[in-house]
């Protein structure tokens, strides 16, 4: 569904995506480890356009992307969830999920996605009238992932769901992560918690200074003496 | 959509009422010259109120050059309506107040808009001096002079309703799609981007507004004042605007007229007071500020879905 081929990205005379190439298939949960300052938001904000590529391309349903803006890759079907949330803190709950929609025109699909997210996201209904300040953590992160599948993404960008979260709502939020696999969206899922990520992945790339050093399942990584030393804690 | 027009109809019958209402009291002579014209003065400070908050409170975008967009009104209504005094040409020369208000707004806001908080207040503050300064050079415009004996075309009525017709485009403008695209920009722009939110657009789109609105008040403010000078329109004038949207919330447009009449009765009430006027209105402003740091109503709007739905929860 997406396939990244020899991507270089600068940001100024900085590079911090080296050649990197990478595909993702769609039904697939595929992770994107590695540690701080590797590359793994700047590969993500140049595949939802935030970013333009230097060289190397992104092809997406055999369409090239980089020639586009934000806005015709959100209505082409990838939504991406920012790192940090980036929640409307003055807004509210409901009108936060309303601003994923923002490109879409059918009023009466936006009202059947609404329920869709209150049902898998129970927490959001019962404070919809809210300011999303108000919510906490966890709940802004259900918030800022509900807020994405609004838009019906065919493929997913989560940059670090469980950063800063408690452990209780890390398990909720991969567990969610598994649900939105199952009805059929691709996920490409970011993440320094690399164990749990590994885990539910079916593939996955480990990024070091802006280059993929090893590739494979999710499991295989997972018995990978290499990816253990450096990346679950021995 | 069906719901708001509903809401619509409804604020407009109440605002023909309050017509009625305030032309029978004038008829009567409970209303007399003197509170007409501080009527007057509050209404054209509200239309450039909402304006800017639309600009500063609901696309957060610090605005101090709101006086510039004003001076293009006045001086356009001045400028026709001096030549050629009909009624017909005053209303023609707020269009084209508004039309060349809009342009400049997007010759100003194209690159500023860039800028955040305190970069974009210096910038728009410069770029109303440069509006002034402009003025100032003119021949058309009379120079530093100004111009004086404009027909008076603008009277309470008119000014009624130029409030009515702005309150309800603002409100309609921020209730709607565009208006959530304002606010989601103001909240984050980071997260309205990667939604495809067109930031700088939407920006562009609220700053645009609020000048066409200025130019509003500027062509009612010159043609009832019937006297302008380049220097009516500087940075004081903007600041006093910003003030009337500080005071009454930022992002809260029931506090706009709350804070301009507010205001205007206290402007009035103390010109007997002489030189200490300044004194009480800026300890007045003092006062408000450090017990009511959000303004005098915060974010909070009067709205009529929540009204309704009250009652029909008091009902059940």
């Amino acid at each position: 569904m997406l396939q990244i081929k020899n991507l270089v990205v600068n940001y100024g005379a900085i590079q911090a995506v080296k050649d990197v190439s990478l595909n993702i298939n769609t039904g697939e949960i595929v992770a994107l480890i590695g540690a701080n300052g590797a590359g793994k938001t700047t590969i993500v904000k140049t595949i939802s356009g935030l970013l333009k590529p230097t060289s190397g391309s992104i092809l997406y349903e055999q369409k090239n992307l980089q020639q586009k803006k934000a806005p015709e890759i959100v209505a082409a079907g990838i939504a991406q969830v920012p790192e940090g949330r980036h929640i409307f803190a003055g807004l509210s709950v409901a009108e936060n999920l309303q601003m994923g929609a923002f490109l879409r025109r059918n009023r009466k699909s936006i009202t059947d996605s609404l329920q869709e997210v209150y049902q898998r996201f129970p927490i959001l209904k019962q404070r919809q009238n809210q300011d999303a300040a108000t919510l906490s953590g966890g709940e802004q992160q259900m918030l800022a992932m509900a807020r994405a599948l609004m838009s019906q993404p065919k493929l997913l960008l989560l940059d670090e769901p469980s950063m800063g979260l408690a452990p209780i709502f890390i398990q909720e939020i991969f567990d969610i992560v598994q649900a939105i696999q199952k009805q059929g969206t691709t996920v490409l899922l970011i993440e320094q918690n690399a164990r749990q990520a590994l885990a539910i992945a079916n593939r996955a790339y480990v990024l070091a200074a802006g280059h993929v050093t090893i590739s494979g399942t999710g499991q295989e990584l997972l018995a990978n003496p290499a990816v253990q030393k450096a990346y679950l804690g021995g | 959509m069906k719901a708001n027009f509903k809401y619509n109809i409804i604020w407009l019958s109440l605002m023909v009422v309050g017509f009625i209402l305030m032309n029978t009291l004038i008829l009567v002579g409970i209303i007399d010259s003197f509170l007409e014209n501080m009527l007057v003065v509050i209404g054209i400070n509200i239309i450039l109120a909402l304006g800017l908050n639309l600009v500063v409170g609901f696309s957060g975008q610090f605005s101090l050059g709101h006086a510039g967009f004003m001076a293009i009104g006045a001086y356009a209504t001045a400028i026709i309506t001096s030549e050629h005094p009909n009624t017909l040409n005053f209303y023609l020369s707020i269009i084209v107040g508004i039309i060349i208000a809009i342009i400049a707004a997007i010759i100003v806001g194209v690159p500023t808009l860039r800028l955040h908080g305190d970069y974009l207040a210096i910038a728009t503050m410069g770029a109303a001096e440069i509006i002034r300064i402009i003025i100032n050079n003119l021949k058309i415009t009379n120079g530093p002079s100004g111009m004086f004996n404009i027909p008076k075309f603008a009277s309470w009525p008119v000014v009624y309703v130029m409030v009515c017709i702005t309150t309800i485009i603002i409100a309609n403008f921020v209730h709607s799609r565009a208006g959530r695209a304002i606010k989601s920009v103001r909240e984050d722009e980071i997260a309205a981007e990667s939604l495809g939110i067109k930031t700088t657009f939407w920006k562009l789109a609220a700053f645009v507004l609020g000048a066409a609105t200025a130019a509003v008040a500027g062509s009612l403010d010159a043609s009832y004042l019937q006297t302008i000078t380049p220097n009516n329109f500087g940075i004081m004038e903007s600041i006093s605007i910003l003030i009337i949207v500080v005071l009454g919330g930022i992002g809260s447009l029931t506090g706009t007229f709350v804070a301009a009449i507010v205001l205007g009765v206290i402007d009035t009430a103390l010109q007997s007071f002489g030189p200490l006027r300044m004194v009480i209105y800026s300890l007045a402003l003092i006062l408000i500020m450090v017990f009511k740091p959000t303004g005098l109503l915060g974010r909070y709007e009067i709205s009529l879905p929540r009204i309704f739905a009250r009652k029909k929860e008091a009902k059940s």
